[in-house]
């Protein structure tokens, strides 16, 4: 209750909106609380609602066909767009989109990330032998996992324009960013 | 100064004769309103920005949207000197409409989104690289006036 209180007050003030009753959708989604069943409370992140979930896993249905693709054309751009993410890959011999190696890891990453959509409702214990492997094997920086996130977005629009809806957008940036905050669990 | 090759100019000449400028832009500034809501509170007097669909029908977004790539188009025009034909624009967002410059960031991800979905197989991971290349100016070019 005194959530509501708070939120009200801080759209009063920014000007967002004349009374309390008025807060936008999209607001309410982003602060609605998860459902009680199946999921842990986590009072300090943004939490995926019911619908949140619903939608990523009805649009990663739609993208499974395809998903070893996917992941390597996301992960050959991270490559060349952002190209300090390569200092991780000097082990591979080549880095070029559609080597070998890009292919492979790419696949893999998405196995990670469907493994991840099947324990939507508790990422954090759910990847916990994987935070270990990237916090103390692998030492990405976290700072990659956003980086990583935005090109499996790009892929998604390219490669789905129509289903990949701001709703769907929404839903898959939130998903992303807690599968980046499960994996950086056990860094430090 | 930023030094664009002659392929970088072409590439970026090249996407914004192919998109659609009245569609992506309504389309990128009502999904930032949306994936990003906090944003909505640059936009209290647009209205109905109650949910999605609120938003993406909202005429005042999409005129809104218009002005943004109008902008972008300038600073195609002037990509040697972005930071110069922006100054103006870096003024304006700095201290008549206190956007958070942070909030231009995501604006162009969801530029990104929009034309990787309406460019298909033409948003190469090269194509994506210099347009990435050229918001990050654009974005540095918006922030340059604040202090």
């Amino acid at each position: 209750m005194t959530v509501w209180l708070l939120i009200s007050c801080c759209h009063h003030r920014l000007g967002l909106s004349p009374k309390g009753g008025d807060i936008p959708q999209v607001l309410m989604d982003v602060y609605k609380p998860t459902a009680a069943a199946s999921s842990k409370p986590s009072p300090d992140k943004m939490s995926l609602s019911v619908k949140n979930k619903d939608t990523v896993r009805a649009f990663w249905a739609k993208l499974s066909p395809k998903a070893a693709d996917i992941g390597a054309d996301a992960l050959c751009r991270m490559l060349v767009v952002y190209p300090q993410t390569k200092t991780y890959f000097s082990h591979w011999k080549d880095l070029s989109p559609g080597s070998a190696p890009v292919m492979m890891h790419g696949a893999v990453i998405m196995q990670g990330v469907t493994d991840a959509v099947a324990k939507i409702d508790n990422l954090t214990d759910g990847l916990d032998q994987l935070s270990q492997l990237h916090a103390f094997t692998l030492r990405v920086d976290p700072a990659n996992f956003k980086v990583l996130s935005h090109n499996l977005m790009v892929v998604m629009a390219n490669q789905f324009p129509k289903d990949f809806s701001p709703e769907v957008h929404v839903a898959m940036d939130k998903f992303l960013a807690l599968v980046a905050l499960a994996l950086s669990e056990k860094y430090r | 100064m930023v030094k664009w090759t002659d392929s970088e100019r072409s590439t970026i000449q090249s996407i914004f004769s192919k998109i659609d400028k009245d569609v992506v832009g309504p389309a990128a500034i009502s999904r930032c309103l949306i994936v990003y809501p906090w944003t909505q509170r640059y936009f209290g007097s647009f209205g109905n920005l109650y949910n999605a669909a609120a938003i993406t029908s909202n005429p005042k977004v999409a005129a809104h949207g218009k002005v943004i790539v109008e902008a972008l188009e300038k600073a195609v025009q002037n990509m040697d000197n972005i930071k110069a034909a922006y100054a103006e624009l870096s003024v304006l967002h700095s201290e008549k409409l206190q956007v958070d410059p942070g909030n231009f960031k995501l604006l162009a991800d969801c530029l990104t989104i929009v034309i990787a979905a309406q460019l298909g197989n033409d948003f190469t991971p090269d194509v994506q690289a210099t347009f990435q290349k050229f918001m990050n100016v654009v974005v540095s070019s918006l922030e340059k006036q604040y202090y």
